[in-house]
């Protein structure tokens, strides 16, 4: 296993593809950094990133990348290797490398800029979402066949996390707004990775208005150890659920 | 003509002299062991008016200390006044009284009758300072007061409850008082003013109070001037008065639900400048406001730096620095009848091309996320995805849910130095 995962990691580190994102990244983020004069600013603009990019480029790069090394993963069910090993080392080097690419390149910016709470929540929760979206993209390669439409399916549920999700909520918002709803609303955030990262890292950044009238739920949940721990442990499970799924579909799949 | 004045002022000089030259036929009086009197009470007693009762350090139980004739009562290394939780501690009954240097520990609490540490009753130019006041009911009360001083105080509660506990310093139907570099933590309210006017608030620190860190009501022509008010229950309210002017304070950390840097409400003709509002939940919340001046407060990480209702009018807003405040203002209608023109806004994104230091378009501080969340506070939820975002950069196109008046024509490009 660790052989594999040696090639993969390599494999992708010599990408010329992996070198501009994390290039990207460290240029983005350091502009943004040294352009505003105040470093909470700085801040707002890598959440953009990390919210927006961030999952983009894991999710389609991945898919990619699994369809491109379709004869690579042949040759090696060829060999005496368990189904589950080869799919999982071939997540364990897409997330660690897409992790290393992010570290590298937001990481060390707002390690410099602003090293406090919220830059490192923001850094743990870029980590997370990185690797979440490995494991999407993982399950959406394995479900189809064709190149093109595994990409697609990519884009779509990317668009669906970062967009449509949240449009959903807010006709929700506003069609149950007689109803106590605040409290289910912690509920429905926990669907979606990006929203439960995003108010994780909301309770850091804009503190003082989340103590507000509604906030004080969020906060009451998710700034407590249990709420925290309890939000993390979801952001886990949405990398284990995917990776689960498309594991069981790899073994059964004919290639 | 000028000889003959000159002559009456030399008289008058002279005659004065001899006034100055009275108190010095005052007695003090030394109480403590081994001492001439025992007890301040017996010191009280005996002392005539002018004297000086002097009190060495030891436990003082004596009940109620009644203050009737004009003393300086002066402690030295803080003798304890113990109100053994049942009586009030200090009464002064009498004009020109000082205290000083006590430290006035577990008074009474009682629902009905208002026990303080020290209270003064209908009386005038008391002077309380250098006191240590420790779980009182109320710290220092004052009851038709007029030209007293209440100065380097240090009050301090430990009350969990709103209803265990009473004011730092209370003021009630009081005129001319100074209030000037006390420390007050843990009361209901720091400060209370009610009915008080022509008052100075200035120099104290009021930390920590379950309610409020600073309470008026019905007090006008009053000024408080660079005072710290930092992670009260509440904030600071300010209601029914005019006349009030709010120079220099330093507002923090008042975080809630109901926490306000400042509350106005109903207030008119007032000032609130150079004051720094830092991570408020809301920095100044204003309800039927008239006439009010704010210039040179610097807004910073608020939840929202203000929040105006439909009701205020005549309100200018200038010269403030509004940075990283996460709503800059939110209001609850469409009728503005505010100014706020000359302030710098970290969110402005406008240019100037004349290079006059003032951006060519305006700029609108209310953000249609901030309308949205007004109307549907759990949209908070979804604050800064990419979703509230577009619908932010389309209102800013087109302006539509926000209030069309209520803009900053002469937005400035760089903060300002306060």
């Amino acid at each position: 296993m660790k052989k594999v995962i040696k090639y993969v990691i390599i494999d992708i580190l010599r990408n010329k593809i992996m070198l501009g994102y994390t290039l990207f990244l460290f240029i983005l983020s350091l502009s943004i950094f040294s352009l505003e004069d105040n470093a909470a600013k700085g801040l707002l603009g890598l959440l953009n990133i990390i919210l927006i990019i961030v999952p983009l480029v894991s999710l389609i790069f991945s898919t990619i990348y699994v369809y491109n090394s379709a004869e690579f993963i042949e040759l090696l069910v060829s060999q005496p290797l368990k189904r589950k090993t080869i799919w999982m080392s071939l997540f364990t080097g897409l997330a660690s490398s897409m992790t290393l690419a992010f570290l590298a390149g937001a990481g060390i910016p707002v390690l410099i800029y602003q090293s406090d709470v919220t830059g490192l929540m923001m850094i743990l929760i870029g980590v997370l979402l990185s690797v979440i979206f490995v494991a999407v993209a993982l399950l959406a390669a394995v479900k189809t066949r064709d190149k093109a439409k595994g990409i697609g399916a990519a884009i779509l549920l990317w668009l669906y996390f970062s967009l449509l999700f949240d449009g959903f909520i807010l006709f929700l918002l506003f069609q149950f707004s007689d109803y106590p709803i605040e409290k289910a609303m912690v509920g429905v955030s926990m669907l979606n990775p990006i929203d439960l990262g995003r108010i994780l890292i909301l309770l850091k950044m804009d503190i003082s208005a989340m103590m507000g009238y509604t906030g004080a739920i969020f906060k009451d949940f998710f700034g407590t150890v249990t709420g925290m721990s309890l939000s993390f442990l979801v952001l886990v499970i949405w990398i284990i659920m995917p990776l689960t799924l498309s594991v069981r579909n790899f073994k059964r799949k004919d290639l | 003509m000028e000889r003959n004045q000159q002559i009456v002022k030399y008289i008058l000089f002279i005659l004065l002299l001899g006034v100055q030259t009275l108190p010095l036929r005052a007695n003090t009086i030394t109480v403590g062991k081994n001492k001439s009197v025992a007890t301040i009470k017996a010191a009280i007693a005996k002392a005539m008016h002018g004297d000086t009762v002097l009190v060495y350090p030891g436990m003082y139980k004596e009940k109620n200390l009644v203050i009737d004739k004009k003393i300086w009562l002066i402690g030295i290394d803080y003798p304890t006044v113990d109100g053994e939780n049942k009586y009030e501690n200090i009464s002064i009954k009498s004009p020109g009284v000082l205290v000083q240097g006590f430290k006035v520990i577990n008074s009474g609490v009682s629902s009905i009758e208002d026990f303080a540490g020290i209270k003064i009753y209908n009386t005038r130019d008391v002077i309380i300072r250098n006191n240590k006041l420790d779980n009182t009911f109320f710290g220092i009360y004052s009851q038709y007061g007029t030209n007293c001083t209440f100065e380097n105080n240090e009050i301090r509660a430990h009350n969990l409850e709103e209803q265990q506990s009473g004011n730092g310093i209370h003021c009630w139907k009081s005129d001319s008082m100074r209030i000037i570099g006390n420390q007050i933590s843990g009361h209901r309210d720091g400060i209370y003013f009610e009915f008080v006017t022509n008052s100075l608030i200035w120099r104290n620190d009021s930390q920590k109070n379950l309610r409020y860190g600073l309470h008026f009501m019905f007090s006008n022509h009053d000024s408080y001037v660079t005072n710290i008010f930092k992670n009260n229950g509440a904030g600071v309210a300010v209601m029914f008065s005019h006349h009030v002017k709010m120079f220099n304070n330093h507002f923090e950390e008042n975080w809630g639900d109901a926490a306000y840097g400042i509350l106005l409400k109903e207030i008119s003709d007032s000032h609130i400048e150079n004051n720094r509002f830092v991570k408020n939940t809301i920095g100044i919340y204003m309800e039927g406001v008239s006439r009010l001046q704010m210039k040179k407060n610097s807004f910073e990480r608020n939840g929202w730096a203000m929040k105006i209702q439909a009701s205020c009018m005549d309100i200018t807003v200038s010269s403030n620095n509004f940075l990283g405040n996460t709503f800059d203002v939110g209001t609850n209608g469409s009728l503005v009848l505010n100014t706020f023109n000359g302030n710098y806004w970290d969110k402005y994104e406008g240019y100037d091309l004349n290079k006059n230091h003032i951006g060519d378009i305006p700029y609108r501080p209310v953000s249609m996320y901030s309308v949205i969340v007004e109307k549907n506070p759990p949209a908070m939820m979804l604050f800064r995805s990419f979703m509230t975002s577009l619908l932010d950069k389309t209102e800013k196109v087109l302006p539509s849910l926000t209030p069309e008046n209520l803009k900053d024509i002469y937005p400035l490009m760089k903060p300002l130095r306060l």
